[in-house]
Order: structure tokens, then sequence, then C-alpha cells
């Protein structure tokens, strides 16, 4: 799950993280207000999308006024963003964060994620902050120090000193540098973060060193526990379709093909996305109906692709293991039934009760194309959904 | 001869009580009768299904009827403690089905795992286990296996069925199948189990299966071209998927730029593996392999 980085600013202040002084605002009127509330000579007006690349896109621009605090918001609120994360479609923005400004004088670069390798959190801290790590760590590798946190055994004082000496930090910024880590270290267990990311992480010319940014990715096996967070979903930032699916249970992502798929687990609905593209076509979705889904959980699958506009054909795609062959005729029957069968179908069954499953399709008189053979279904679904 | 399970295993299941550990003690009994009692606390002294004996704990139900496997279906918020029980009663294999554990419950069970010298953890997240003939731990379809030498191992579930129907009609059948499963944090890679295939006599080639997210299999790769002689054939799923989503499985996102399936794909074929392009290939890459060997 993501979230805005006006949630992120709130819950780095909430957890002793410093970070400039900020409002949201839904208006111009509001951001003007802000503005006056900070009383700097210089404020950020700041798009509020979930992306990257903001910045060169427009979505973060400079006030030296409440009035023009005013227009900026005026102009950006309601536009369409887009970024290098966003897609040619971009996002819309619906509100602004309006910042104090700051004098930066240097950029840093913090970030905490979950290694798998050593199943403990990873604290990479780095001098080369505001550009792309990733590059950092092609380019200059030796200008990133990280330590890896047993979380059973807790952030340790060498490992902090460790990443304050590791590039030459000045005296100065020691305990500042510290506290940020410890206090950051202590959220990502708090709120079971998957990746914290602070780029930059800005010292001031008087000294002052703070989050200017914040990104946050959350475990979602974990948000049943951390209701906090989970009220932070932003709706309107999620695809439509992948609102509805989550509605219903389903593990779904809207992709951009023609494709619609239903699959019974994740690594089969993978390698269909696969099979479908190495046949030549595109896969409008990404869905794992899972094992113990009823006959309701699929026909409200149905429901999805059959809606989705981009959709010119259906391959369903099943091995059933737990999920039952006769189950998801069924469901495909009624949902069929119930919404009218608009595109091609093709049904791909294997697995338990295959027989029972071929029998319900066979019998409800619908025109698809019926098949135990992966390959031959998903040719067979390319072809037809030309 | 095949490994982790066999005619000599002896399952409980935690968790046996509720619909879905109940519903695959069931199958996996019929399919072959391993099963000796469950563990659901509260109801210790009762009988469940098959008129299985369960017991309130693990320490119990071991001291009772001599297990030395469980399959563990308890819910996510219980289930890390679930597998730390089992381990804890130096359960030697212990196989999580569970999808859906936060990942930060998984680091004090790898550390338990670490200090451990008795226990194995398969999972969590995972299909489970099954040497056909022999032994079934877990949800798999019992019916699409045959007995044969196609050692399988794999993050996915339903991929695995593929592979087993394939193998299966193929006429090779299968030693063993192994679901490693989908998590960031999982108690057996693919190294462990490779390390097994490579020693088992009845193993003569091995099927990898992998996906997006992680370098377990670029790992595994590495490992298999300094340690592996068998033939072993490979299909990475996610070709096609997205940067920086979560494609089901939690550990399936490729972040960064990293964890790709070309990468993974790459790595392995320069490791000397087949590398099947379509997931209906799997069989008949493996034949590939096989045959290349005997060359």
């Amino acid at each position: 799950m993501n979230i805005h980085e006006y949630q992120a600013k709130q819950l780095f202040r909430q957890n002793g993280v410093p970070v400039p002084d900020g409002f949201l605002a839904h208006t111009p009127t509001e951001a003007e207000f802000a503005m006056r509330r900070l009383g700097t000579e210089v404020a950020v007006v700041k798009a509020q999308v979930h992306a990257g690349g903001r910045g060169k896109a427009g979505g973060v621009k400079l006030a030296k006024s409440p009035e023009e605090a005013r227009n900026i918001a005026e102009q950006m609120i309601g536009m369409t963003l887009v970024t290098h994360q966003t897609g040619p479609e971009g996002k819309k923005v619906h509100k602004v964060y309006v910042e104090a400004g700051s004098k930066i004088a240097k950029e840093y670069y913090l970030a905490l994620v979950l290694d798998r390798e050593t199943a403990g959190v990873s604290i990479m801290f780095s001098t080369e902050g505001g550009m792309d790590i990733e590059e950092v760590a092609a380019k200059t590798p030796e200008k990133i120090v990280t330590v890896h946190v047993d979380p059973t055994v807790g952030l340790q004082g060498f490992q902090t000193r460790r990443l304050c000496y590791g590039l030459n930090l000045p005296a100065a910024e020691h305990k500042e540098l510290t506290h940020i880590v410890k206090h950051a270290y202590k959220m990502f267990v708090k709120y079971d973060y998957s990746m914290l990311e602070i780029n930059p992480l800005v010292v001031t010319t008087d000294g002052k060193m703070f989050a200017l940014d914040g990104k946050m990715n959350f475990d979602d096996n974990a948000l049943y526990r951390q209701k906090d967070i989970e009220v932070m979903r932003d709706f309107q930032e999620e695809d439509e379709r992948d609102i509805q699916a989550s509605k219903y249970g389903l593990s779904y992502i809207g992709l951009d093909g023609t494709i619609g798929c239903l699959v019974n687990g994740a690594g089969l609905a993978m390698a269909t996305l696969d099979i479908i593209n190495f046949y030549g076509a595109k896969p409008a979705n990404f869905l794992d109906v899972g094992g113990g889904a009823s006959q309701e959980t699929v026909t409200n699958a149905f429901k999805i692709l059959f809606a989705d506009k981009h959709v010119k054909g259906i391959f369903v795609n099943i091995f059933g293991g737990i999920m039952k062959c006769d189950i998801i005729a069924n469901g495909i029957v009624a949902a069929a039934k119930e919404l009218g069968l608009r595109v091609p179908m093709v049904v791909r069954l294997e697995g338990t009760n295959v027989e029972q499953g071929k029998d319900v399709l066979k019998n409800s008189g619908l025109n698809l194309y019926a098949t135990s053979d992966m390959a031959d279904g998903a040719k067979k679904i390319v072809e037809l959904a030309k | 001869m095949a490994i982790l399970v066999n005619t000599n295993t002896r399952v409980i299941t935690q968790g046996i009580t509720g619909k879905s550990g109940e519903f695959h003690t069931k199958l996996s009994h019929e399919y072959a009768p391993r099963f000796v009692g469950g563990v659901t606390p509260g109801k210790g002294g009762t009988k469940g299904i098959l008129d299985l004996p369960i017991f309130d704990t693990v320490a119990d139900a071991k001291a009772k009827t001599k297990c030395n496997a469980s399959m563990i279906f308890v819910p996510p918020p219980f289930a890390a403690d679930a597998i730390l029980e089992a381990i804890d009663s130096e359960i030697e294999l212990i196989i999580c089905i569970t999808e859906g554990i936060p990942v930060l419950d998984m680091v004090p069970v790898k550390k338990a795992l670490e200090r451990s010298k008795k226990s194995r953890l398969i999972g969590p997240n995972c299909p489970g286990v099954i040497t056909p003939g022999q032994c079934k731990i877990g949800i798999m379809p019992g019916h699409i296996h045959k007995v044969g030498k196609a050692g399988i191992v794999s993050k996915s579930g339903t991929l695995t069925y593929e592979a087993v129907g394939q193998t299966t009609t193929a006429g090779i059948g299968q030693s063993s199948c192994v679901g490693i499963g989908g998590d960031p944090i999982i108690g057996t890679n693919y190294i462990d189990v490779l390390t097994m295939f490579e020693a088992d006599p009845q193993t003569e080639g091995i099927i990898l299966i992998g996906e997006i997210g992680g370098d377990a299999e670029i790992k595994a790769a590495r490992f298999i071209r300094e340690n592996i002689k068998k033939p072993v054939a490979a299909f990475i799923a996610g070709q096609t998927a997205p940067a920086g989503k979560r494609m089901g499985h939690a550990g399936a996102i490729v972040s960064g730029g990293h964890g790709t399936a070309a990468e993974k794909m790459a790595a392995l074929e320069e490791a000397g593996v087949v590398v099947a392009r379509s997931p209906a290939d799997l069989a008949s890459s493996l034949k590939i392999a096989m045959e290349r060997k005997k060359r």
C-alpha cells in the first residue's frame, strides 16, 4: 500500500523524524491560507499524487507570497500530471501540500528496506541525495554505506556510528543523523514497513537536518494490524478496476492490453500473462481468483472483466488443486447468463473435477471454446480477440 | 528414494479443526495414510476428521503420536507462533501453507530455525511437498502425479501442477515436488532443495520454477553451475509483469529494476539450464536438458 507525501510527513512528525512545517490544501484559498500560517518567505507547493518525478513534470513550484501560492494551486489542482512514473495517461491532482521553504545546504539519502537475505532491515545512507540512488549505486558505490539490523536484537549504537563515520560526516551532523535513523527504524518496525525512503534528507544552511520527502511502502500482509495506516489508503489514486476487485476480495491488477484473464494461483496467473504475450497479444489484467473462491467470487471476477472496455477476449486458465473445475464452470455460466457474453471466451480447465467442469460448460449452451491444453487455449484466444 | 517425505513420515496438522486444515488433512490422508493427529488449542482430547486425535499443544502431540512432520493451516495472525511452537518441539519437517503472514513476523522464525539443529521449514505461503505414491503434505491434487524421475522445485503452486501434469503426460513422472512458497522470507530455498535432488538416486532431472522479485533464482543459477550435474530445466513467471506491482505473491515485486524475469532467465541459461519461454514447455524443456546431458 502506498501513501501521499503529506501523510508520510504526518507520520514522520508523529514519530520524531523532523520535517518542515506544511499544510494540506484542497483549494487555492486553502493554499493561500496555508502559506500565511507558515509565515515563511518562501513556500513550496507540491502536487499530491502517488508517483515520483513530480518536479520535472511541473508538480513542484516555489511561491514567494500567499497570493502566488494561491495562483500555483489554482493551476495545479485539477491538472493531469504526467511523470516518468505515471504512464502516459498521467494522474489527476486533487490536492497540494504547501510546505515551508528551506535554505538547503546539502542533500543526503536514507532508506530502510526489508532484506530477504539477512531476514532483517537494511539501512542505507549516502551523501549523494536528491538524485537517482540506482545511479549512485552503479557509478559511485563507495558513497553508500549500509548496515544490516537484526530486528530480534534491535538497532545498535555501533551501527549508527558506522553510518556517521562511514562517509566522514562532519561531527556536527552526527547527533541529528543518529536521531533520525533511530526514529525511522522504530517507525519501520512499528508500522510494518516494507520500505521507507527519505530522498533527500536535507541539511539546511543553519545546520538543521530533516526529511524533505518520504516514500513509504507498507507490508500489505500486516494491514490487518495497522488500522491507522489502512485508513490512509487513497482510492482516488488507484485504478478503478483494482478498487472494485479489492472490494470483492480479488487479487487483481489492471493492465492495458485486450485479453482479460481469470486464473487460479499467482504463479500461473503471471505465467498466463507471459503466454499471451508469447503468442503476440497483451493481457488486460492480472487476476488470481485463489484456491477457495466461491461461485460468487468467480461471478464477481467476471463482472470486472466484462465491464472492462478494453477487453476483446477472455482467457480462463484453471489448474484446479483446491479450486474445483466445476465451481469455476458454474461461475462462468452464471456470470455469462447474468451479464451476457459479448466477447469471445476460451476456457482451459485441468485438475480437480475437470470432467464435471467440462460437462457444465458443454450443457450450458454458451458459445465458448473449451480445452485442456494451455498453449492451445492461449493461441486460440489471441486469434479470436483480433 | 525421493526427498523430504516418504512412507515413514508421520504428520500432524496444526489447525486441524479449521475448514481448510480439515479438508486438506482428509484429502492428503486419503492419498497416502501418513497423518497421525492434529493440534488445536482448547480441543485437546477430542477426535477430529478421520477420527484423528487432537491435542492442545505440539509437544503433547509429539509425545503421544511420535510425529516427525507438521502441516500448518493456522490463520496469518497466529501462524508464525505456530511455526515457532513446532520448532520448539523439535518437529523435523514443518510445512506452513498459510498465506498472508506479516513479513516482520517471519524474522524471529528465521532466527529460531538457524539456532535449531533439528527443524526444517518449508514455506510459508506454499502448496506443500509430495512424494508421489508415498506421502502428500499440502494442497496439491494428488491424482495428477505419477511416480517417476523429475524433481520439481517451485515458488508457485499452480505452476507446479502444470509441470506435474506435463511430466506425467510425457511419462517422466516425479520423484518429489517441493513448493518453497512465494513470500519474501521463507524457510527453505532453491539451493537447499537442489542439493537434496542432486543426492537423490530417484531424481534424474530437475525442473525449477521461479518468478519475479528478489534474487533467489540468480543464486540458484550460480549454485547449479558449480554443484549440479543432473539436467535442469526452468521457467520464470512474470516476464511481462509491470514494475512496482505486487503480482499476487508478497515476494513478487520487481523493484528498482532488480528481480526481473529477464535477469533470472539469462543467469540460468549461462549456468547450462534449459529455460522455457512458455509455461506450456516445462516437460519438453526437461527432455531437452536430459538429452543434452546424455551426449
